[in-house]
C-alpha cells in the first residue's frame, strides 16, 4: 500500500495524447460519452461524472512564442479538502493513501462538496433518479494494493510522476532549481488551500490560471467554517443562559408589580 | 365575515389548490428522471434557486416564531401576545415547507435521517440539519396547545404548560444556531463568494438579519390574515414589535459598515462594479430606508404602513440571501444558470400548500386568539 501519495504534473513533459484519460476510463469502467466539436481538441469539454480526469487544451502565442499547453486536470486530493470538511455526513475521507474518497453509502446528495471544492471537481449524476457525487479516486483500490494508479501507469512520456508528496515536492524544487530557464518558478499545489497531493509544474513564460488553475490562498478553506463553528458549544451555553436569565428577572418584576398592585387594592 | 371576503378566498384557495397541483406531477418526474430532467442544474451550478429560496429564504423568513417567542415569554412583552401563535404556527409550517423542499431537492433524499448516525462535526450543514429537526419537534410542540384546546385534552395541555419555559428557550437557542451556521455554511466559498459578502463574521450578519426579517414577516402575515379573516387589526402589537426594528436594522447597518472598512474593502462598495450596486440595492431598500422609516411614530400606528416596510425589510433580507447563495458567487467560465420553469413550480406548489395549510389550520384551530 502506497502512503501519502501524490503526483506531480509536468506540463512541459505532456504531449496531449490523453492516454491518462482512456486509462482512468477504462479502470473504472466509466461509461463513454456522446461529446460536440467545441473548435478545440480538448474533448470532451468538462469533466462529468462519466470523465474524471481530461485533458484540458490551452494555446497561446506569447512573447511571439506559441504555447500549446496540455494540463491533465482532476481531483487534486488536497492535504485539508473542503469537501470533506463541509459534508454533513462525512462522506468524503482523506485516507493515509492521500487519496480523498467518497463513501456513497451515506451521502444524501446535498451537493455541497460540489460548491464547495475550490477547484470544482466533483460532479453529479443528474440524469438518475438515486444519483451518486463522482469524481476521481486517486485509485485508491490499485493504491492499497500497491499498484500506481492507472492514468499515471498510461503515461507515455513521465509527465505524471507518481510518488510520496514530500518526494514529489522534493523533486519539483530540483527541477526548478536546475531549469530555471524551463520552467514557471511555481510549485502550483504546494500551499494554496493548505497544499494540495497533485502538484504541477509549467512552462515557463506561463501562467497557472492561464491554464485554468485558478489562483488561491494559501489558507485552507475548512478554516473559515471551523473559525466560525467552534464557537457553537459556547454559543448554546449563553443564549440558553441569558434566555434563562432574563425570564427569571421578567418573573420577577411582574410578581413585584403584583404585589404593588394588591398593597394599592388594600390601601 | 362579509360575502365579499368569503369569494376573495374563494378564488385564492383555487389558484393555490392548482399551484399545489401543479407541483405534484413535476415532483414525480424527478423521482423517476432525475433531478436533471427538472431543473437547469448542473456540475457548474451544483446548488440554484431552491437552496436560495426555499432554504435560505424560507428558513430566514420563518425566523419570526423565536423572536417573537422571546420577546413575549423572556422580555414579558406581553402586548405582543396576539401575534405569538400565528407566528410559531409560520415558523413550523416554514420549516415544513423547507424540509419539504429538500425532499425534492436533496440526491438521496431518503437518507436524510442519516444525519443522525453519521457524524461530520465539521460540517456546518451537520449543524444546520440537526438544529432544524430539534427545532421542529420544539415547534410542534410550542403549536400543540392550540389543536390540544380545540379538543380540551386538559392533562398533556397541563404537562406542556409546565414544561414551555423549556421550549421556548431551547427553540431560541437553537434558532441562534442555525440561523447564524446558514452563514458559516457560506465561509468555505472564501475563493467564489464576493468579498464584500465573504466575512468572518458572516454568521453574525446572518443572525442578525434573520431577526430583522423575522420581525417583518410577523407584521406581514398578521397584517394578511387579520384581513383575510375580517378581524381588525392588530395595529398596536405590530407596532410595539416593530418598535426592535430600528434597533436591528441599525446595528446591522453598523457591522456591515465596520466589518467592510475593518478588512479594507471600502473601496469596493464604491467601484461601481455590479456587486456594488447590489450592495447599496440591498442596504438602502432593505435597512436604510425602513430604517427611518420605522422610527417613525406614525408608520407605528397603522398597520398599512407597517406592512409597506415589512416588505422593504423582506425584500432586502431575501436579496441579500440571492446574492450570498447564488448570484454573488463565482461560477466556472463560461457556464450559466436560469431556473427551469419546473423548478420554479416546485417552489411555488410548496409555498402554495403553506398558505393553504394555514389557512385551514387557523380557521379551525385557536391560532388568532387564545382559548375562546
Ligand atoms: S480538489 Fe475538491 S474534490 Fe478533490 S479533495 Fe480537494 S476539495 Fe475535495
Ligand atoms: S452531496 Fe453527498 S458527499 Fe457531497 S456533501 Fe452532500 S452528502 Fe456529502
Ligand atoms: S488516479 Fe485513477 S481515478 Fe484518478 S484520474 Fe487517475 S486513473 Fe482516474
Amino acid at each position: 500500500m502506497f502512503k501519502n501519495s501524490s503526483f506531480l504534473i509536468d506540463i512541459t513533459k505532456c504531449i496531449g495524447c490523453r492516454s491518462c484519460q482512456v486509462a482512468c476510463k477504462r479502470w473504472n469502467q466509466l461509461e463513454a460519452e456522446k461529446t460536440h466539436n467545441t473548435g478545440g481538441h480538448q474533448n470532451p469539454p468538462l469533466l462529468s461524472a462519466h470523465t474524471w480526469t481530461l485533458i484540458r487544451f490551452k494555446e497561446f502565442e506569447k512573447k511571439e512564442k506559441l504555447h500549446w499547453c496540455f494540463t491533465k486536470v482532476g481531483c487534486m486530493h488536497c492535504e485539508q479538502p473542503a469537501c470533506a470538511s463541509v459534508c454533513p455526513v462525512g462522506a468524503f475521507t482523506k485516507t493515509e493513501t492521500g487519496a480523498v474518497v467518497y463513501n456513497d453509502k451515506v451521502c444524501i446528495g446535498c451537493r455541497y462538496c460540489m460548491i464547495a471544492c475550490p477547484f470544482r471537481i466533483p460532479t453529479y449524476e443528474w440524469k438518475k433518479a438515486f444519483p451518486f457525487v463522482k469524481k476521481c479516486t486517486f485509485c485508491f483500490d490499485r493504491q492499497t494494493e500497491g499498484t500506481r494508479p492507472a492514468c499515471a501507469s498510461a503515461c507515455p512520456t513521465g509527465a505524471i510522476a507518481f510518488g510520496t508528496r514530500t518526494e514529489m515536492a522534493k523533486k519539483a524544487h530540483e527541477l526548478l532549481k536546475n531549469n530555471p530557464e524551463k520552467y514557471n518558478p511555481h510549485l502550483y499545489g504546494e500551499k494554496e488551500v493548505g497544499g494540495t497531493a497533485v502538484m504541477y509544474l509549467a512552462p515557463k513564460g506561463v501562467e497557472f490560471k492561464e491554464l485554468g488553475l485558478p489562483e488561491l490562498a494559501e489558507r485552507p478553506l475548512p478554516t473559515w467554517t471551523w473559525n466560525a463553528l467552534r464557537f457553537v458549544p459556547s454559543q448554546i451555553v449563553v443564549v440558553s443562559a441569558a434566555m434563562a436569565f432574563f425570564y427569571w428577572l421578567t418573573k420577577r418584576k411582574t410578581k413585584k408589580k403584583d404585589v404593588n398592585k394588591e398593597v394599592r387594592h388594600d390601601a | 365575515m362579509t360575502h365579499n371576503q368569503d369569494k376573495v378566498i374563494g378564488t385564492g384557495s383555487i389558484i393555490l389548490i392548482i399551484l399545489m397541483a401543479l407541483a405534484v406531477p413535476v415532483a414525480g418526474w424527478r423521482y423517476f428522471n432525475g433531478l436533471g430532467s427538472i431543473t437547469n442544474l448542473s456540475d457548474a451550478y451544483p446548488w440554484g434557486f431552491w437552496i436560495s429560496f426555499d432554504l435560505f429564504c424560507g428558513v430566514a423568513l420563518a425566523a419570526g416564531a423565536f423572536v417573537v417567542a422571546a420577546v413575549v415569554d423572556i422580555f414579558g412583552g406581553k402586548t405582543m401576545k396576539p401575534l405569538l401563535r400565528p407566528a410559531i404556527l409560520t415558523g413550523f409550517l416554514g420549516y415544513i415547507l423547507v424540509g419539504t423542499a429538500l425532499m425534492v431537492d436533496l440526491g438521496q433524499y431518503h437518507r436524510i435521517w442519516y444525519l443522525t448516525w453519521s457524524w461530520n462535526l465539521h460540517s456546518p450543514l451537520f449543524e444546520v440539519g440537526w438544529c432544524v429537526m430539534m427545532y421542529l419537534t420544539v415547534l410542534a410542540l410550542e403549536f400543540a396547545p392550540v389543536v390540544l384546546e380545540k379538543f380540551k385534552l386538559e392533562v398533556p395541555l397541563k404537562i406542556l404548560k409546565r414544561v414551555s419555559i423549556v421550549l421556548i428557550i431551547a427553540g431560541i437557542t437553537l434558532s441562534t444556531m442555525h440561523q447564524s451556521s446558514l452563514g458559516t455554511m457560506l465561509l468555505i466559498m472564501q475563493d467564489k463568494l464576493h468579498p464584500l459578502w465573504h466575512t468572518q463574521i458572516l454568521p453574525i450578519l446572518f443572525l442578525n438579519t434573520a431577526i430583522a426579517v423575522g420581525i417583518a414577516m410577523v407584521i406581514f402575515e398578521s397584517t394578511i390574515t387579520m384581513k383575510v379573516f375580517g378581524r381588525p387589526a392588530e395595529t398596536a402589537a405590530q407596532g410595539k414589535l416593530a418598535k426592535g426594528l430600528p434597533w436591528v436594522l441599525g446595528i446591522y447597518f453598523i457591522i456591515r459598515i465596520a466589518d467592510i472598512a475593518f478588512n479594507g474593502r471600502i473601496g469596493l462598495i464604491f467601484d461601481g462594479s455590479r456587486e456594488s450596486l447590489w450592495f447599496w440595492i440591498e442596504m438602502i431598500i432593505g435597512v436604510i430606508i425602513p430604517f427611518f422609516y420605522f422610527l417613525s411614530s406614525k408608520v407605528r400606528s397603522s398597520t398599512p404602513a407597517m406592512f409597506k416596510g415589512a416588505l422593504m425589510v423582506m425584500a432586502g433580507v431575501m436579496f441579500n440571501r440571492f446574492i450570498v447563495s447564488w448570484l454573488g458567487i463565482r461560477f466556472p467560465e463560461g457556464s450559466s444558470y436560469v431556473p427551469h420553469i419546473m423548478e420554479i413550480m416546485i417552489s411555488a406548489g410548496v409555498v402554495s400548500g403553506g398558505i393553504m395549510a394555514f389557512y385551514l389550520l387557523s380557521r379551525f384551530f385557536p391560532v388568532l386568539s387564545e382559548e375562546h
